[in-house]
């Protein structure tokens, strides 16, 4: 496949300073707090990828803390509060069954963070060992682990979705897993190409000729080199996630009722939609604040992380 | 380019026949038996035994997996048991209904996303590169059903614009369909302007830093012609590829959108065939859907290399 270089912008080669290009050609370990200030430098010059990682770090503190936070029980029904406009005690209003929107749309957050979350995280941890050794051994084993991961690539990822539920039926476990299943061949490829960059480098080298394991050289040597760039492929991932499961959730094939899930309750109240547009527009619109945050957020961390382009 | 074209379809025929696979398979471990849905619960041992035989139920997965790729392939798509007609002829009439949103959704943000683009490639570094950039990431990944409830409410609810709903009836004409196809349209191209925008942004910058475009401006040449004589056909490879690959999407990826807006297109068929358990229709529908995305991706490569001398002769 013909791989578009979607990524490689030269946003900015002018930052790219001295200290930064000593930072990258010799990875030494004690370079290493250096080169993170470096990136927080570099972040507080970029308004928008601030804002978003300010907003993203607010709904992280909503995920954990929400149901504190939350000024009502988000599962407790009112029926003279059905479809209830916004007011200041309800500033969201209420939904079909008299429940708090701001309540629920609080609660769930961490259902969003939870899934979409560790359905990345998996995806990170089986596709960076499949990257690693996929790229270390080469040969054979390479060409075919990557042929399959292509054809895994060329399908849409929302039919493949839908397809792996509907067959093991929808439940947060399975969505999970199939959040992982889709991501995992992007990661792969990414670890892959920096495996290839780096594996050839002296200080591999050098530990291989000092006699260490193939597991020490790629944990030790070549993954903690390959960090900035997969932390960018991750934070990207979970923006990507967070789409999927809030479409998932509101094709009706995510989390199942009475979950305060985003996409979810926004597909339970449709009906209502023309006498009740806040039912759907305050979770719409938290959902959009949120994957436009983390957008920034991961844009300027590529940005930071990786000046001059990036992916290989 | 004979070489690249072939080995390009060997790795097609490879992805169909592996999502064909999938496809079977994830269908045929279906929890429940096929048998007793069509019969109903009160079906005697009987009569449930007898219909396996005819569906070919009894026989070995990989002869049932055979039989249906090789009915697929001659055209043969089997009876959906839950809209009691044939497959195929519905599966063509929704791709049909596709192929109207694609085309307009695809008139609204080609021109438009590789417009902005150049705009924000010229201007790099100024507040306009800055508002288009930041602009179009903001869009990437955002839900479709999320921008597309935004656009209802305004366009729909409140200026009562266009149709809220675009349940068009079977075999509606195009132009008796376009007022309904409109705010689709603009979700679709919402969620796609943003890659058309980056790819061509990225590249075009990348184009203008090269040394020939130097020696053109050098040389005192007009910059409209330098645009167009020399920085396009270069910066606009990457776009055509994005866009020759969004076009398996526009056409078989849509669920969302055509879902928000409950359009009868080949997406919303799926959903429909999944949440019903419909087990042949969900069969025929996604590979189909599979086809369209494997051949658009068949041509991205094509024009790629046609466009691109490099590839066309390594």
């Amino acid at each position: 496949m013909v791989e578009p270089n979607v990524t490689d912008e030269l946003f900015d080669t002018a930052i790219m300073d001295e200290e930064a290009v000593k930072g990258f050609s010799e990875p030494e370990q004690q370079e290493r707090p250096k080169t993170w200030r470096l990136y927080w430098r570099r972040l507080l010059r970029r308004p928008a990828a601030l804002v978003g990682t300010v907003i993203f770090c607010f709904f992280l503190f909503l995920a954990v803390f929400g149901p504190w936070i939350a000024p009502y029980d988000y599962e407790k029904q009112d029926a003279d509060l059905r479809l209830a406009a916004p007011t200041l005690s309800h500033p969201f209003g209420a939904d079909q069954f008299g429940r708090d929107i701001l309540s629920r749309i609080i609660v769930g957050t961490r259902n969003i963070f939870l899934l979409g979350g560790s359905g990345t995280a998996v995806a990170v941890l089986i596709g960076t060992a499949i990257g690693l050794f996929s790229g270390y051994i080469g040969g054979t084993t390479d060409e075919v682990v990557m042929r399959l991961l292509d054809v895994l690539l060329s399908f849409p990822s929302l039919l493949l979705a839908l397809v792996l539920l509907s067959t093991v039926g929808p439940s947060s476990l399975n969505l999970v897993f199939v959040v992982a299943i889709l991501y995992i061949p992007m990661v792969a490829r990414v670890v892959r190409s920096m495996v290839l960059d780096l594996k050839n480098k002296e200080f591999v080298e050098a530990a291989r000729v000092r006699g260490e394991t193939r597991s020490y050289v790629l944990f030790r040597e070549i993954l903690p080199n390959a960090l900035p760039p997969l932390l960018v492929e991750a934070s990207m991932r979970f923006s990507y996630s967070i789409f999927l499961v809030a479409s998932l959730g509101f094709l009706g094939l995510g989390v199942q009722p009475p979950s305060p899930d985003w996409g979810l309750q926004i597909n339970l109240a449709r009906n209502f939609f023309a006498i009740a547009p806040w039912v759907l527009l305050f979770p719409a619109c938290t959902i959009a604040v949120l994957v436009i945050a983390t957008n920034l957020m991961s844009d300027g961390l590529r940005q930071v992380m990786l000046p001059g382009g990036g992916r290989n | 380019m004979a070489r690249f074209i072939v080995r390009r379809l060997g790795f097609m025929v490879m992805t169909v026949v592996l999502a064909s696979i999938i496809i079977f398979f994830a269908t045929t471990i279906l929890p429940g038996d096929v048998a007793s849905q069509i019969l109903g619960r009160f079906a005697t041992e009987e009569a449930k035994s007898q219909l396996r035989t005819e569906l070919g139920l009894d026989k070995p997965v990989v002869v049932q997996y055979g039989t249906w790729l090789g009915n697929f392939v001659r055209g043969d798509w089997g009876e959906s048991p839950s809209m009691n007609t044939l497959v195929r002829p519905i599966v063509f009439e929704r791709l049909g209904n596709s192929l109207m949103l694609a085309v307009v959704a695809f008139v609204m943000y080609v021109p438009l996303g590789i417009l902005l683009g150049l705009i924000a490639a010229l201007k790099k570094n100024t507040w306009v590169d800055q508002t288009i950039s930041v602009g179009s990431l903001a869009f990437i990944g955002l839900p479709e059903f999320v921008s597309g409830l935004i656009l209802i409410a305004i366009f729909a609810i409140h200026f009562k614009w266009f149709p809220s709903q675009s349940a068009i009836p079977p075999g509606t004409g195009f132009v008796e369909a376009l007022p309904y196809l409109i705010l689709p349209a603009i979700t679709v191209a919402l969620t796609s302007l943003a890659y058309v925008v980056r790819m061509t942004r990225s590249s075009t910058v990348d184009v203008l830093q090269m040394d020939y475009v130097r020696t053109a401006n050098l040389k005192g040449i007009p910059p409209r012609k330098v645009l167009f004589t020399h920085v396009l056909r270069n910066s606009l490879l990457p776009t055509v590829t994005v866009v020759a690959i969004g076009i398996g999407w526009l056409i078989g990826g849509l669920i969302v959108t055509e879902s928000v807006y409950g359009y009868p297109g080949l997406g919303r068929l799926l959903l429909f065939a999944i949440q019903r358990r419909d087990l042949v229709l969900i069969q025929s529908t996604a590979l189909l859907i599979v086809l369209i995305y494997v051949v658009a991706n068949l041509i991205a490569d094509i024009l790629y290399a046609v466009l691109n001398p490099r590839i066309r002769y390594s």
